[in-house]
Formats: structure tokens, sequence, C-alpha cells
């Protein structure tokens, strides 16, 4: 494929070497997670495009014990991408500066919790209001 | 050699679905998986959300397609962007394949899902 090879270093297995790297690879990861759950919702939608009896049979699935343990982890993933995304917000986002003060770290990820929080229960407000 | 323009980096286009699909993830994943994993189909919400009627409602809605479509999208082009850049710290240098398979997997899913919705 690639005619030219240039030295590469081997460094198998160089992030377990490293608490930090250990913790930034299982960050990384959670991605895979995030890309599951796009795919069990794509995959509803794919059910109710083929009818009734289709996505009765999805929302069996959902009842599943395999499928409330496959929930339990993208839960428990997607709720640490989460807390990642915003514990190193400060280091992604540009310094935010509010009266002349630049914004601490711990307040920026303090926001993006409470974010969280408030988003959460706005989405579970309009779930409860939309099904009923 | 005329017309070799820098030619602008489509960089910021992938880097913002990234941050996009970052961001909803972070904000509404957790809840979402409770809602769409556990509450609806164990009706600990009202019947309606895990009724067939209740799913199509929402997907044959406007609003609702569009929420569903930018869902969908932006939580694939996330993971492609951070598994196309993670692949690298695991000692896979980028090329075709694994564009292929990160972003090409996200455009798929992309279109897959604004097909169905146009079609419900």
């Amino acid at each position: 494929m690639n005619k030219r090879k240039p030295y590469v270093r081997p460094m198998p297995g160089w992030w377990r070497k490293n608490p930090y790297f250990i913790e930034y690879m299982i960050h990384e990861g959670t991605a895979l997670f995030v890309a599951a759950y796009a795919f069990v919702l794509l995959f509803g939608l794919w059910r109710l495009s083929q009818g009734e009896a289709a996505w009765n049979g999805f929302i069996a699935a959902l009842q599943s014990p395999l499928s409330m343990l496959l929930h339990l982890i993208l839960l428990l993933m997607i709720g640490y991408h989460s807390y990642t995304w915003f514990k190193i917000m400060p280091r992604t986002l540009p310094p935010l500066i509010i009266g002349g003060k630049r914004v601490s770290a711990a307040a920026i990820t303090a926001g993006g919790f409470i974010a969280t929080l408030l988003a959460s229960l706005a989405l579970l407000g309009i779930a409860w209001g939309i099904s009923q | 050699m005329k017309n070799r323009q820098l030619k602008r980096s489509h960089a910021p286009i992938f880097w913002g679905l990234f941050g996009a699909g970052g961001m909803l993830a972070a904000l509404f994943g957790p809840m979402l998986v409770w809602i769409t994993g556990f509450a609806a189909p164990l009706g600990w919400l009202p019947a309606k959300a895990a009724s067939y009627q209740g799913a199509l409602a929402l997907a044959q809605n406007l609003i609702g397609k569009a929420v569903l479509w930018g869902l969908i999208s932006l939580l694939l082009w996330h993971a492609a962007h951070r598994i196309y850049h993670s692949l690298h710290d695991i000692g896979i240098h980028g090329g075709p394949l694994a564009k292929s398979l990160t972003y090409g997997v996200a455009a798929a899913g992309t279109l897959w899902a604004a097909a169905l919705l146009l079609g419900v």
C-alpha cells in the first residue's frame, strides 16, 4: 500500500506505563461507546421505518437482560465522557474572561456539570411531555 | 505549476462536527441512554414513549426529524474523529483505510439516517 517505510520507534503499550496515559486512553476509548450508542439509535430508526412489528421487536430486544447490560456499560462510558469533557474543558477552551478576570478552571468545569444537570432535566421533561 | 493556491483546509469542518457531537454527548448523552435504554422500554415513562405510534410521531415531526438526524450523525462524527486520531496512539498511522473506517462510516450513517427519516 505504502512503498515508503520510515522507521517508527516501536512503542506498543506505552500508555500502560503511566496512570495519566491510562486515564487518557480510557477517555479516548469512550468514543467507541458513543459510536455504539449512535448505532443503537440508527438501528431503532431503521426498525421504525419497517413498520409496527419490527418496532415492537426492537423494543422487546431493548427489554432483554443483554440490552440492559449493554446500556449500563453505555451509560457508564458516556457518563465518563461527559465527566472528562468538562474536566479538560478549561484546557480546550480559549481563555474565558468575565469582568476583567480570567474564569478559573474549577468554575468552567463546575459550569459544565451544572449545564449537564440542567440539560438532563430538560430532556427528561421533554421526553415525559411528548410521550404523554 | 500555476494554480498552486493554498487550499483552504477542511480540518475545521471535521473539528466542528467533533466538537458539536462531543458537547451533545456530554450534555445529553447519559440521560439519553437512560431514557432509551431503561426508562422507555421498562415503562418508567408514559406508555407512548416506547410505542410505535409515539416513536413514529417523533420521526414524522419536522423538529423530531432534525433532532434525530443531528443526534445520530453528530455522535457518529464525534466518535469517528476521536477514533481516527487515537489510532495514531496505538501505532496505526492514518491512511485511506483508517479514514474510510472512521469518517466514511460516519458519512454513511449520516446519509442512511437522512434516507430513513425522509422515508417515514
